[in-house]
């Protein structure tokens, strides 16, 4: 066993730790205070190659694999949560699903312009009254002779009111209950069936967007459909299965963020006559963020690890690197609000931000119960 | 037009630099080593001249130890195309011996801009550039913000306390870079990836024995604590006079 970086993984997460600095530090309260997805940025992030590690050069890919990304996800979300969202949005989501289930010409089509950035990517399965029991669906997708007609609501959907294209997963046959669902390619713009609206009402990632999606008899050609009728929630599973490392990687970033900023305050921050850092208390906070980040990354790095060995139905590594990633980016920012005291509580310093966007871990993409029922599974079935 | 960029592996400016080697050295232990950053302005600048030109080679020269081979490949990512590692394990801190070695490598080298950084910040020497320069009998233009080059000549920008300078020179030449000559690029990951099939040679510097060598080094003096000099408008004369006469900032 090796844990040795490349020089290249090295000089990767350099790229991923200065792009973060100089690229997204500098306006981030700013960005921060206004809501702001800065399009510059995430095109930036996409002509450096962000979103092209797990797509093959052929498709405007680099091939640097899953493990490079999830350390260029952590070396971002160390900065700012909201611009990790990117990486599933473009690449772990889309991008790479499209090429497991895709035709060539989806593939064509679709793959080079979301690792370039020339296309706004999403996917879209919660509904208002439908999360982790995905089964409990409403949109419909009713086939015609010419393609198929969207019916339903999607909420809570990252980029629903930039993307240009996402995967929608809806009904074609409600009577063959989860097997009944199918997945579509929809382009979002320019179709008149097609609404959606931001949600400004949110805790945290206020950088990333976030929307609800209305289908109005949204016209879709047959073209739009993505792998067979009838595939769309084995879909769903291994998709989530691959944007769940891109969660999991962020709560890795979340954690280390706040470890960092713990640390050097705990080292400034003068009480009694001493840095606080000297306070066994303190100390006990700073390693217990210490270990669980550790442990974290290390579950992260074996999951992303893993998928490039080819093991991408990796579901037990993913769901234990997701649970416990999103729970240590969650005690991780608790920790640090404590160790700031006031100062914690203030939106001058980032740890507030943390604890805003961490707690969005435990639910998205797979809530911390559904990833334990996961484990919990498979564990009882070996 | 082919382009040779001297560069230097240096300790990461935001590192806390600890004294080794018996006083005598930088301890390199725990400490990451980047490209000099006055060097990333010169291999930027190569790489926008070359891209500008649309032909053009871009060699990369570096004297030091094994692990400098690491940084090279950094300049690679960015854009240079090959590159040639003078290996020096004795970690040489006279300037003219090093000069010398380069410039032993370089007249084995054809080229029209020869580019270093205006110094490397490890030691703060700002010597080499100039004495390669000096020992290959070339025209060298230092701490330069701007760099064109067409029909055989470069037009340079300076800056110094008395202002701007506008020179003129023939190649080939030297120059060092100046920090605001550019912004060097992020490496892309394709290019990370490139970078390991990109040629390096790797020879022993000819260094001569080094005339000079660091008998002592000393972190500077600890910041003495801050001071209160008083409250409100009645405190501005002894801030002023302590401005005037302690810190001489007025």
């Amino acid at each position: 066993m090796n844990f040795d970086f490349t020089e290249e993984q090295k000089s990767m997460m350099e790229v991923g730790r200065d792009f973060a600095e100089k690229e997204i530090l500098p306006t981030q309260k700013e960005d921060e205070k206004e809501h702001h997805f800065r399009k510059e940025t995430f095109k930036k992030m996409a002509e450096l190659g962000f979103f092209g590690c797990v797509i093959p050069e052929k498709y405007g890919g680099n091939e640097t694999g899953h493990l490079c990304a999830a350390l260029l996800t952590e070396e971002i979300g160390r900065v700012s949560a909201s611009w990790t969202l990117p990486f599933n949005m473009q690449m772990w989501g889309p991008a790479f699903t499209i090429l497991n289930y895709g035709n060539e010409e989806q593939k064509e089509k679709y793959i080079p312009a979301l690792v370039n950035g020339d296309v706004v990517g999403a996917f879209a399965i919660t509904e208002p009254n439908s999360g982790s029991d995905v089964a409990s669906m409403g949109t419909s997708a009713t086939e015609t002779d010419d393609g198929y007609i969207l019916n339903g609501q999607k909420m809570w959907i990252s980029n629903a009111q930039t993307a240009d294209v996402s995967l929608v997963y809806a009904y074609t046959d409600k009577a063959k209950k989860h097997k009944g669902i199918s997945c579509f390619l929809v382009d979002m713009k320019n179709n008149p069936g097609i609404k959606t609206a931001a949600i400004e009402t949110k805790l945290g990632l206020f950088c990333a967007p976030t929307g609800e999606i209305a289908f109005e008899e949204a016209k879709i050609p047959k073209s739009a459909l993505l792998g067979q009728k009838g595939d769309g929630f084995k879909i769903c599973m291994w998709q989530l299965n691959n944007t769940r490392l891109g969660c999991a990687a962020r709560g890795v970033g979340i954690a280390r963020g706040c470890h960092e900023h713990a640390i050097k305050y705990a080292l400034e921050r003068t009480q009694f006559g001493q840095p606080i850092a000297e306070f066994e208390m303190i100390q006990d906070q700073l390693a217990l963020m210490y270990v669980e980040y550790e442990a974290a990354r290390l579950l992260v790095l074996k999951a992303a690890y893993e998928k490039d060995q080819g093991n991408i139905g990796n579901t037990l590594s993913v769901s234990t690197a997701k649970y416990y990633a999103a729970e240590a980016a969650v005690n991780a920012s608790g920790l640090a609000m404590k160790i700031f005291g006031s100062y914690g509580y203030s939106s001058e310093y980032p740890v507030e931000r943390f604890f805003r966007d961490a707690k969005s871990l435990q639910t998205v993409e797979g809530t911390s119960n559904i990833q334990k029922v996961i484990i919990a599974r498979a564990i009882l079935s070996k | 037009m082919n382009i040779v960029v001297c560069v230097k592996r240096v300790p990461d400016t935001e590192t806390k630099i600890k004294i080794g080697g018996e006083g005598t050295k930088i301890d390199p232990a725990g400490v990451e080593f980047i490209i000099s950053p006055f060097d990333e302005f010169a291999v930027e600048e190569a790489i926008r001249i070359k891209e500008k030109l649309g032909k053009g080679e871009i060699t990369i020269l570096s004297l030091g130890p094994a692990e400098a081979q690491t940084i090279m490949r950094k300049a690679y990512a960015m854009g240079a195309d090959k590159g040639t590692h003078l290996n020096d394990a004795t970690e040489c801190q006279d300037t003219l011996a090093e000069a010398q070695a380069l410039a032993a490598a370089l007249k084995g080298m054809q080229f029209d801009l020869l580019l270093f950084g205006k110094q490397a910040v490890d030691y703060d020497n700002g010597a080499v550039g100039v004495q390669v320069a000096k020992l290959l009998n070339l025209p060298v233009v230092t701490r330069i913000i701007k760099l064109d080059v067409a029909d055989g000549k470069a037009t340079v920008e300076r800056e110094s306390d008395m202002g701007k300078e506008i020179v003129e020179v023939k190649l080939p030449a030297a120059f060092t870079a100046e920090k605001g000559l550019n912004e060097p690029r992020y490496p892309k990951l394709m290019d990370i990836m490139k970078a390991k099939k990109k040629p390096l040679e790797e020879k022993p510097a000819q260094l001569d024995a080094p005339k000079l060598s660091i008998v002592k080094m000393d972190y500077p003096p600890a910041r003495p604590p801050g001071k209160i000099v008083g409250e409100g408008e009645e405190a501005v004369p002894a801030l002023v006079n302590l401005l005037k006469n302690e810190a001489k900032a007025l």
